[in-house]
């Protein structure tokens, strides 16, 4: 029987997967995007899950916002890097560090 | 008395204006201004001093306004005109007028003179307001004033190192001095409980014999107060311990020079010695201290004045030599024979000053006498006046002995009341014999001064003052110089003039020498039954210095060899520097080489200056490197400014390496952030 803790554990791998992404990523911005998606996913899958254990719809009309903002952030995520691939001419994450102290 | 307020404030009128118009104004009007003022301050001022000769009332005080009042302390702006006032205030409108005229040609072609002219004035002002101060702290203000003035006028060539230096020196060294004054004042105000003269004076003698309590001893109070207020006599008027400022305040202008440093400025001391002497009069060990640095002074300078070589140098330590006779004829009880070497001193000393200054701007500001000799035909009344200054200072004169008449010049009735009064006071027994010693050496050194000068062959060759200036004809040369150049190669340079014409000075210069050698030649003789003889000077002073009658009683019934010592004792100098200088001129020398050690001791003046440097100006110099190096650079800006800064960047350089500009980096630090709010906010 699948329940609950399966589902957080997932979540949880997921979770991490996508800090680990965003942090020890040195590729590109792409993928530091992706990584966000994977982390809202994540927290999506949380929600369902308890959603479903506690028999509470809030928390799947919550997963649907996020979804929703999710892919507005995505939209301009995306937006935001073509600009800045073409201010840079590169979307490497080790040279985008102009705030260096 | 509006008179007395002409006199003073005049000169402060015209100081003001030509110091503030300066070069607006320009040369003439100030000059023609601040003399004008200084003329007119003399003519007002003979009157006063005519009216006590002739036995008129004193005048009442003259308030001008208060100055400042707390409590029991009460100062007022009072001009107080006695006896006393009225000789200094003739001394030193006289002589100040005369040097204001005197600077119209020896100024000349400074591009400075407002300036000067408006510094010589405010002095003049100072030294008025010090002469008719009604209270200590008047007197303390004239007395800062003219300090200021002499320091202004000292450094006037602010360009020179040397003139700066000098000035400084004397502004310090009368510092020392001033402390004590002010201590003085202090104490005086403490016991008193007033600074009002007058009131000071007639409470004075009550208070002899009481004592004071400082640090756990007794000591007697009129004796401190005394001894505080003659160390600042002590500074200003130059005596030993604090007399190096006055040979080294010869590189101010000579004008500078017999005016504050010969005839006025320098005699403040006497002046408040005897404007106080009810007060010295009640402590034996205070007059004690005076006649001892009265002596030593006087003894002290004169052997340093016999081998000085700046015709300058040699008559600042003749002034300070000179000083030292008014000091111990004042300690002696005979302050009315100090106010008259006082008063005779200022008109033949100016004189000599001036004589020099002439020698010098015919000589083109050369100094050292080594390069002068045979001037006597070249500047002719340069040299009268100048032998009336010598005849003057040596004391030439007939001793009233044996029926003669006493008569002589200024010096002469100056010197030898001064020390007929300490032979006969008994204190100044011991001052008696060095006067008569240093008498011989004023004698000496001031004949040596003359024969190096006016007499001997010219040596001007060797000047290099001469030879620039001969150089500057040269690089010239048209006109009349061309001319005269021809004619020097003519000559060739065999005679040891080096082609060079020395020339008289201006008539702006030469009135006022005339005028300065009568005064020389006349003031000694006409003035002195007034300042020393008992009746008529008891009449004369009026209590306006303790003039004790028996005392000049007592000097006319003195020993004949007494009377007659300073008049031989001059005689043998004039013989001994005729002899060293004129009859056989390798004596000197012979007598350097032999006396080495004695000759180079004298020379270097005792090593005062070394002796100083060594024990005030290096620890002093020592000190302040310590607390600059180790306690203000060490100590405070280390942990202080610097320190903190040094945190700051410090940490401002470890924070900004964290600010990586790498985005993980920032998302990272956002994590283990959260993480620990989180984990804060769920332990709670």
């Amino acid at each position: 029987m699948i329940g609950l803790t399966h589902y957080l554990v997932v979540a949880a791998i997921l979770f991490g997967m996508g800090v680990l992404g965003l942090i020890a990523n040195r590729k590109n911005l792409i993928i530091m995007l992706m990584s966000i998606e994977l982390i809202l996913l994540a927290v999506n899958l949380n929600f369902v899950a308890f959603s479903a254990y506690l028999h509470d719809l809030v928390g799947q009309v919550f997963a649907m916002f996020v979804l929703t903002v999710a892919a507005g952030e995505a939209a301009i995520g995306l937006a935001i890097l073509v600009i800045y691939f073409r201010g840079r001419g590169t979307i490497a994450v080790d040279d985008a560090n102009r705030m260096k102290g | 008395m509006i008179t007395i307020q002409l006199i003073v404030f005049l000169p402060l009128l015209a100081a003001i204006i030509a110091g503030l118009g300066n070069r607006a104004i320009g040369n003439v009007p100030a000059k023609v201004l601040t003399t004008g003022a200084l003329f007119a301050s003399c003519a007002l001022s003979w009157p006063i001093f005519i009216h006590y000769l002739t036995g008129g009332d004193p005048y009442p005080v003259t308030q001008v306004f208060t100055w400042m009042k707390s409590g029991d302390l009460d100062v007022s702006w009072a001009l107080r005109v006695d006896a006393l006032t009225a000789v200094m205030l003739v001394v030193i409108t006289s002589v100040s007028a005369l040097v204001h005229l005197y600077s119209w040609g020896y100024m000349d072609e400074d591009p400075d003179q407002p300036r000067f002219f408006a510094y010589l004035s405010l002095f003049t002002f100072a030294m008025l307001m010090l002469v008719t101060a009604n209270n200590l702290v008047q007197m303390f203000f004239g007395w800062e004033g003219v300090g200021l003035a002499s320091y202004l006028l000292i450094g006037f060539w602010f360009k020179k190192p040397s003139a700066n230096a000098a000035a400084i020196k004397a502004f310090v060294v009368n510092r020392v001095g001033d402390l004590g004054f002010m201590l003085g004042i202090f104490g005086t105000f403490l016991v008193f409980g007033t600074v009002s003269i007058p009131e000071i004076l007639a409470q004075a003698p009550h208070m002899a014999g009481s004592t004071i309590g400082f640090l756990g001893y007794r000591f007697d109070t009129m004796t401190v107060l005394c001894l505080c207020l003659f160390v600042g006599a002590m500074g200003k008027s130059a005596q030993l311990g604090l007399h190096t400022w006055l040979p080294d305040a010869m590189e101010g202008p000579t004008p500078v020079s017999a005016l504050i440093h010969a005839a006025t400025m320098v005699t403040a001391g006497v002046f408040m010695v005897c404007r106080l002497s009810p007060m010295f009069e009640t402590s034996e060990v205070a007059l004690d201290f005076v006649v001892f640095i009265g002596a030593a002074t006087c003894i002290f300078a004169a052997t340093i004045g016999t081998c000085q070589n700046d015709i300058k140098r040699v008559i600042a330590y003749s002034t300070c030599s000179q000083l030292g006779y008014m000091f111990f004829a004042a300690g002696s009880g005979a302050y009315g024979a100090a106010m008259f070497h006082l008063f005779t001193h200022a008109f033949f000393k100016a004189l000599l000053f001036l004589g020099a200054g002439s020698v010098i701007h015919a000589m083109h500001h050369e100094q050292d006498m080594r390069f002068y000799g045979g001037l006597r035909k070249k500047i002719p009344v340069t040299f009268w006046v100048m032998l009336i200054g010598t005849l003057a200072i040596t004391g030439v004169g007939i001793p009233g002995v044996f029926g003669l008449p006493q008569i002589g010049f200024a010096g002469f009735h100056s010197k030898d009341g001064i020390l007929e009064l300490a032979y006969a006071s008994g204190r100044g027994t011991g001052a008696f014999w060095v006067g008569i010693l240093a008498a011989l050496l004023t004698s000496f050194y001031s004949w040596r001064l003359m024969f190096l000068t006016f007499w001997g062959k010219p040596r001007w060759a060797q000047s290099e003052h001469i030879q620039h200036s001969l150089h500057d004809d040269h690089g010239h040369g048209h006109g009349h110089d061309a001319h005269a150049h021809d004619h020097h190669h003519d000559h060739a340079h065999g005679d040891g003039t080096g082609g060079y014409h020395p020339h008289e000075s201006p008539w702006s210069m030469l009135i006022p020498l005339i005028l300065l050698a009568t005064g020389a030649v006349l003031a000694g003789f006409v003035f002195h039954s007034w300042f020393i003889e008992p009746d008529s000077g008891e009449r004369f002073w009026r209590g306006a210095i303790a003039f004790n009658e028996h005392l000049y009683h007592a000097a006319h019934q003195v020993p004949v060899w007494v009377k007659l010592s300073a008049t031989i004792v001059m005689l043998l100098g004039l013989l001994g520097a005729w002899m060293a200088y004129i009859w056989r001129t390798d004596i000197p020398a012979r007598f350097t080489s032999t006396f080495r050690l004695l000759y180079d001791f004298v020379y270097n003046k005792w090593y005062f200056d070394e002796l100083y440097d060594l024990l005030f100006v290096r620890p002093a110099f020592a000190f302040g490197r310590l607390f600059w190096k180790a306690g203000d650079e060490g100590l405070i800006d280390r942990f202080g400014p610097n320190g903190s800064a040094w945190v700051v960047s410090l940490g401002s350089r470890v924070t900004g390496r964290l600010q990586t500009g790498y985005v993980y980096t920032y998302a990272f630090v956002m994590l283990i952030g959260l993480t620990a709010a989180v984990t804060w906010a769920i332990s709670q």
